[in-house]
């Protein structure tokens, strides 16, 4: 029965192939890994009876089951542990032998396959479908860890995830200080004023044909031009603090407001203009009840543009002059110390504080605009 | 032909009231006659329709008495007034091809959204949007989105949302015409049907011919180029008609006339 | 002729002006021209003052107009200063030399154009995957849109660090952040693009029983080249970004970026200034590149113009 299902699936066949011949290979001077220390072997096989079980249950793909993926996604973390455990204890970083790296490779095809099993229901729940992404982040992190330790890559070029967890942990204090100096002051505060003046000035042009006529092809040249280049400049003109920042950022996302307001304002249909003259609506009618609520799709658009622009702008001019904290700060004096951990700890919270500030415009969006073609739910 | 050549003043009972009504798009060779010398007067109570092949301005002069488009020439009236007054007044309602409804708002609130726009009291505005959307056979559905609903429940939305406001005069624009003939046969019924409890006057825009003729007490045949009218055609079908009359010789009387009409027009010329 | 002859056209010739690009497009940038020199004096009159005031001269508002739009390093230059340094930087160096702001320009342009390859090609094979295997889209897809809320640009000095280390050093480091920024929206792009052909075409294909690969070259390649061009254009502009960006860590010595570091260290407005609106024109010129390119392929494909 195996074999039929085996056939039909390559990175099946691969992850059954390898893991056979990994388990007899050496994984250390030590032996194989039947030869190592009891817990590994206890962590080992209930991992191959949930895959195997996944994988026998997994061979009548027409039937739309939950199960044989679960099991898989069990079965793969379950299977992540061993290698782990034995990079923390016993193997000397470098020194794995070929049974390890086996080990490794034949997971990942069972990952792979994991994967492809948990995506092949099409009509599952939203938590469900989240595994997939998630199994797909779990390993890219996992790989990292194992290659980077496992190989003994050196903390200046690259260090490993959980390297910079701990680097996180201990100085907490200090990413909360560059947190608040970057994000909570330079990029809320420019954000809001640039975003908000974006609106404001395409409300007032749409007003005035000529005025559109001139900024539209002159607000489209600007976004060929970078303009993270002003930020020497606004560093100059407002000071080391985080005022300079905020005006990068003002400019920043100007212009995407600003253009993708007035598109968005102009996307009215005829017959809804017509509608809303018909009822003799007067000028703010027709934009509240109307326009508006038409160019919010645009107007998150920008937001979620704007969100990710804000935080580079923020970081990049602190690479201009800053007082001694922030995170642009933080990233280029670590760089220029060495100190590698603590440059990627900014880096992650940089990275975490950029998808959170997008998520919750994305959320927004999903909320606000749910009756847009790209959201709706019959 | 009900109207007479004689430019007799427009009379107060007459809902429109046009004369030598022209309206030309654009200039010198360009210049398309969308209407030409269109002469028309629709008496209160009426269901007058407007055929014609594309592009013989029907939907243009029904776009100038909702003064959705400025005549370029001749007067037209709408209650005794200009078209810009009624339009401000709240007179007529308009029903467009498309059932035009906000995404973003509920059935509900999208037949609420003129009577909000005029300031309506919300007690009175809530109890006109049950009713009409009564009428229309949509209750029930008032939570849903308009995209949750079929195109012909759409369209029946549209016209609850026409019909809120009380207006006197409804002007339909081809309202059936993106639908299946299934439909829309079922939609003509119910429009009779609401246009004989309501007493509107009703002006429809098509391009069926068993459409006007089942619908209308009066028929004004249009040609292209230059937008004119060809022939009005007054009727009388029976008031309690169901689809079947369709079948009876007086109905194919009067399909014949308007073919007929629609022929010296040249209109199957192209 | 009447007077009203000769004002007739001049009023048409008038109106049309206004209702086409041209008019309001000149009148826009006079306007910015005129807020930049009342900007310049605004801002560098302060320290004229008091220079003046110092010297104990006696000054007049013209005096004072003309000292600051003449400052050797102002608070904003006026708009012929950064003219004259332009000048001097462009046509009166040599290509080769390190004052030439054309060897810069070109250093950054190297790494620009170097990324945006990389980047677009990355992105295209990316959304071909993602169109034809379902594991790859539901698992890949997240990710590639969480890539981009991370501000990427921060880790540039980390990268020209990291690769530093390993040996490579010039074009290499910035063209992978610039790779990194630009795959984002050609994948994007692409995968709408290549996902673009309607059902009845899908359908078309089938009953022919094309292969996956035929559907792809005759399908929905051809039906996904107006919506590469598009990221396209998305893509060189920011690549550019990148390219700069990644020149901003110390060490850098060429490029326009380095430029505006070197600036603003030694507090040389001017020469920040050029670089700027260098790097500016070179962004409107390669997006417009992109664009020639656009329409000449759309064309040779038979779209209407």
């Amino acid at each position: 029965m195996i074999g039929v299902m085996i056939c039909r699936d390559p990175s099946s066949a691969l992850f059954v192939g390898l893991m056979a011949i990994a388990l007899l290979l050496p994984v250390s001077e030590s032996g194989n890994w039947f030869s190592q220390s009891g817990g590994n072997l206890l962590l080992i096989l209930p991992a191959l009876i949930v895959a195997g079980w996944s994988l026998l249950r997994s061979n009548d793909l027409t039937a739309q089951t939950k199960l044989p993926g679960l099991l898989a996604f069990v079965a793969t973390v379950l299977a992540a542990l061993p290698p782990l455990v034995l990079l923390e204890n016993g193997v000397q970083p470098g020194f794995e032998g070929s049974g390890y790296w086996l080990f490794v490779l034949a997971l990942g095809f069972f990952a792979w396959r994991a994967m492809g099993l948990l995506s092949h229901v099409i009509r599952a729940g939203r938590a469900y479908q989240l595994l997939v992404p998630t199994l797909f982040g779990l390993w890219f992190f996992y790989l990292w860890e194992v290659v980077v330790t496992g190989f003994g890559v050196p903390q200046i070029l690259l260090p490993a995830p959980g390297v910079i967890g701990v680097a996180i942990g201990g100085h907490l204090d200090i990413l909360w200080a560059d947190f608040q100096q970057t994000f909570m002051k330079a990029v809320l505060a420019g954000f809001v004023m640039g975003c908000g003046s974006g609106f404001v000035v395409a409300i007032l042009v749409d007003r005035v044909p000529f005025l559109q006529r001139g900024l539209l092809p002159l607000g489209s040249l600007v976004s060929a031009i970078p303009i993270v280049g002003i930020a020497p400049i606004m560093v100059m003109w407002f000071g080391f603090d985080w005022q300079s920042k905020a005006a990068v950022i003002v400019v920043m996302t100007f212009f995407p407001m600003l253009i993708n307001t007035l598109a968005g304002i102009d996307e009215a249909g005829a017959m809804e203009k017509d509608l809303m003259q018909s009822y003799g609506a007067s000028y703010f009618q027709t934009l509240i009840s109307l326009r508006l609520p038409v160019a919010l799709p645009f107007i998150f658009n920008a937001l979620k543009i704007n969100s990710t622009l804000a935080l580079i702008g923020a970081i990049v001019a602190e690479f201009f002059g800053t007082p001694i904290v922030g995170m642009g700060f933080r990233i280029s004096t670590e760089v220029g110390r060495m100190n590698v951990d603590m440059v990627w700890a900014t880096i992650a919270v940089a990275a975490l504080a950029g998808s959170t500030f997008y998520g919750v415009f994305a959320l927004l969006e999903r909320i606000f605009t749910f009756w847009h073609p790209s959201y709706r739910q019959q | 032909m009900s109207n007479p050549d004689t430019a007799a003043p427009a009379s107060a009972k007459n809902v429109v009231e046009a004369r030598k009504l022209s309206l030309v798009f654009g200039e010198g060779e360009s210049a398309v006659h969308a209407l030409n010398n269109v002469d028309l007067s629709i008496e209160d109570g009426e269901f007058v329709s407007f055929i014609g092949p594309s592009g013989c301005g029907k939907t243009t002069l029904m776009r100038v008495i909702a003064d959705l488009e400025k005549p370029t020439g001749g007067e037209i009236m709408v209650h005794g007034g200009t078209p810009e007054q009624a339009r401000l007044d709240r007179a007529y309602g308009y029903v467009f091809q498309a059932p035009a409804l906000y995404p973003w708002r509920t059935v509900r609130r999208n037949a609420l959204l003129p009577l909000e726009l005029m300031g309506m009291n919300k007690a009175l505005r809530e109890e006109r949007v049950a009713k009409y959307l009564g009428l229309v056979g949509l209750e029930g559905f008032e939570k849903k989105f308009p995209w949750q609903l079929s195109g012909g429940m759409q369209q029946r939305v549209s016209i609850a949302r026409a019909l809120g406001f009380e207006p006197d005069l409804l002007l339909m624009d081809e309202p059936f015409g993106a639908l299946d003939e299934i439909t829309r046969d079922h939609l003509n019924e119910q429009l009779i049907h609401l246009w004989q409890e309501t007493k509107k006057t009703v002006v429809f825009v098509t391009h069926s011919i068993p459409e006007a003729v089942f619908l209308s007490t009066k028929i004004v045949v249009m040609s292209p180029r230059p937008g004119r009218i060809n022939k009005i055609i007054n009727c009388s079908p029976p008031p309690d008609r169901t689809l079947d009359w369709r079948e009876t010789n007086d109905f194919l009387e009067v399909a014949h006339e308007v073919r007929e009409a629609l022929r010296a027009g040249h209109s199957y010329d192209d | 002729m009447t007077d009203a002859a000769v004002t007739a056209p001049g009023v048409s010739w008038f109106s049309r002006l206004k209702d086409s690009r041209v008019g309001p497009v000149s009148f826009m940038i006079l306007v910015i021209m005129v807020i930049w020199y009342a900007g310049a004096v605004y801002l560098n009159a302060p320290r004229v003052i008091e220079q003046f005031e110092r010297g104990k001269v006696q000054w007049t508002a013209s005096q004072l107009m003309d000292k600051a739009w003449s400052m050797k390093r102002p608070i904003l230059p006026a708009p012929h200063q950064v003219a004259v340094e332009l000048n001097k930087t462009i046509f009166q160096k040599k290509i080769t030399s390190k004052r030439s702001l054309v060897f810069h320009a070109w250093i950054t342009t190297s790494s620009t154009l170097l990324g945006f390859a990389m980047g677009g090609l990355l992105g295209i094979l990316l959304a071909a995957g993602i169109v034809h295997v379902r594991t790859l889209d539901r698992s890949l897809m997240p990710w590639i849109i969480a890539s981009q809320t991370i501000p990427i640009l921060a880790i540039a000095p980390m990268i020209v660090v990291v690769l530093g280390n390993l040996g490579l050093t010039g074009v290499i480091p910035k063209a992978i952040i610039s790779m990194y920024l630009c795959f984002f929206p050609v994948a994007i792009g692409m995968v709408k693009g290549l996902r673009s052909p309607d059902p009845l075409q899908m359908d078309l294909m089938r009953t022919y029983s094309a292969s996956t690969s035929q559907i792809f070259w005759n399908l929905r390649w051809p039906s996904s080249v107006p919506f590469l061009f598009a990221s396209l254009k998305v893509a060189v502009a920011i690549s550019l970004v990148g390219a700069i960006v990644g020149e901003l860590p110390t060490g850098a010595v060429a490029g326009l970026g380095a430029r505006l570091l070197a600036g603003s260290y030694y507090g040389q407005t001017v020469q920040i200034w050029s670089a700027l609106v260098v790097a500016s024109v070179l962004g409107m010129a390669l997006v417009y590149t992109i664009g020639l390119i656009e329409k000449f392929t759309l064309k040779a494909m038979g779209a209407k113009s």
